[in-house]
């Protein structure tokens, strides 16, 4: 552990206006869920935060619930919850594949799915789940709540459109209907993080095909794919397609992967899809 | 701070920030859980907390308050004799993970099955066919135990009665 923590001080609230209450009063706190990205950090000593909001006991946060036409994820769902939840099975099949291919049992069981929405990494394996199903972030500070579609969430690289004092409190994604699809690539099938993560879904109806595709580690966060859609929607032209989706992403060469295999990788990829779900 | 631990009421005092595993390593004395790679990767610090496996490494000691927590030294389990016969140990440092992890598992365990909810802990030595192995025998000979056990206590039942 490269990080003293003896000078670090953790707050932890009862309730949830409680943990309002302190946020209010200590600006920059880090809320902190199930640890199991903020401690890899805190171990490196690469936190810079001293200041900490245990939320885990929040058990509000942790519920999965039907609402209409809607699922509400609580922020604090692991990847568990989701992978057994009858409701996201159900509805939501590709999040229960992206919630599987997150680390081992032992990650699943602690990792919250609004950690990783506010951990913002662009490799977050739920995301482009999220971004493909429109879904919405529920977020609430003292002040009150507001509703933020997922595809507005991301202003820059691990940044957000969230202020100081707001926490997730959950994730809204309409009840899906047509074909879901979540195909992740990393360096192994377990345990690894993701060089290319994409998810889609499909839907023929009388007006033509309706399509939606999310897509991460390809850009500084996760994307939609708009153009990439409009054309295969409305030609079917895959290789023009392809062409697009190298245009709209913007991958880079770092320790995980090259920005030359990415683009491959999501060229294929988007190809695959195309050629299961829509030929 | 308590928590329940391997059955016993524990009353601990640490930083809650202090990771679970320096506080089961350094202030309960507890070392067979061991520290590999620190960032919830290879599993070698796998602990219970109400039945369920976590890396110990990635655990504020906050966070266990009110808990049940198994490790290693808390268990005793044919997975531990089926481990060290069937050549599922060799340096050992992972061994203690592997345990806590394959005792999340059922008896009739299938190989796929091991594979998915043993993808959490790394083994560098055996190559994994022996854990696989020893993970396979010691689950289903404390299944066989559990069975003999309750046919042992369904017969003093009905022999009481009569």
């Amino acid at each position: 552990m490269r990080t003293a923590i003896s000078t670090l001080k953790l707050l932890e609230p009862n309730s949830l206006n409680q943990a309002f209450k302190i946020m209010e009063s200590h600006p920059g706190i880090t809320p902190m869920a199930g640890c199991t990205d903020l401690y890899v950090s805190l171990n490196f000593g690469t936190l810079r935060s001293t200041q900490f909001l245990n939320l885990w006991g929040l058990s509000d946060l942790k519920k999965i619930r039907i609402q209409g036409d809607l699922l509400s994820i609580g922020s604090l769902a692991t990847y568990t919850q989701i992978i057994h939840s009858t409701p996201v099975k159900k509805w939501i099949p590709m999040l229960v594949q992206a919630a599987h291919s997150i680390g081992g049992m032992q990650i699943q069981n602690r990792g919250t799915i609004g950690g990783n929405i506010a951990n913002g990494s662009p490799a977050g394996d739920t995301l482009p789940v999220l971004a493909a199903a429109e879904a919405v972030v529920i977020l609430a500070s003292s002040r009150g709540t507001r509703r933020v579609p997922f595809n507005s969430f991301y202003t820059g690289y691990r940044k957000t459109v969230m202020q100081q004092n707001e926490l997730i409190l959950s994730v809204e994604i309409p009840k899906l209907k047509g074909k879901q699809w979540f195909r992740k690539v990393g360096t192994r099938s377990a345990q690894a993080i993701s060089k290319i993560v994409m998810a889609a879904v499909s839907r023929k109806n009388a007006s033509g095909k309706n399509l939606r595709i999310g897509i991460g580690s390809v850009a500084p966060t996760v994307i939609r794919l708009y153009k990439t859609e409009e054309i295969l929607a409305q030609t079917g032209d895959i290789a023009e397609a392809q062409k697009t989706l190298c245009s709209e992403i913007q991958p880079i060469d770092d320790l995980r992967s090259t920005a030359y295999y990415r683009k491959t990788v999501a060229a294929n990829l988007l190809a695959e899809w195309w050629e299961k779900h829509l030929v | 701070m308590q928590f329940i631990l391997n059955g016993k009421k524990v009353n601990a005092q640490a930083h809650p920030m202090k990771r679970l595993l320096d506080v089961l390593r350094e202030d309960l004395g507890l070392t067979g859980t061991k520290e590999g790679c620190g960032e919830g990767e290879c599993g070698a610090c796998t602990v219970l907390i109400n039945g369920k496996a976590v890396c110990s490494c990635l655990i504020p000691f906050a966070q266990v308050k009110g808990t049940k927590i198994k490790t290693i030294e808390g268990i005793h389990h044919p997975l531990q004799e089926a481990f060290a016969r069937e050549g599922g140990a060799q340096c050992g440092i992972c061994t203690p993970g592997f345990i806590m992890s394959a005792l999340t598992l059922p008896a009739n365990v299938s190989l796929k099955q091991m594979q998915i909810s043993l993808s959490g802990n790394l083994c560098r030595c055996t190559g994994y066919m022996g854990i696989y192995r020893a993970v396979k025998k010691g689950l289903s000979t404390a299944g066989k135990k559990k069975l003999l056990r309750r046919k042992i206590s369904t017969a003093r039942k009905r022999a009481l009665k009569k």
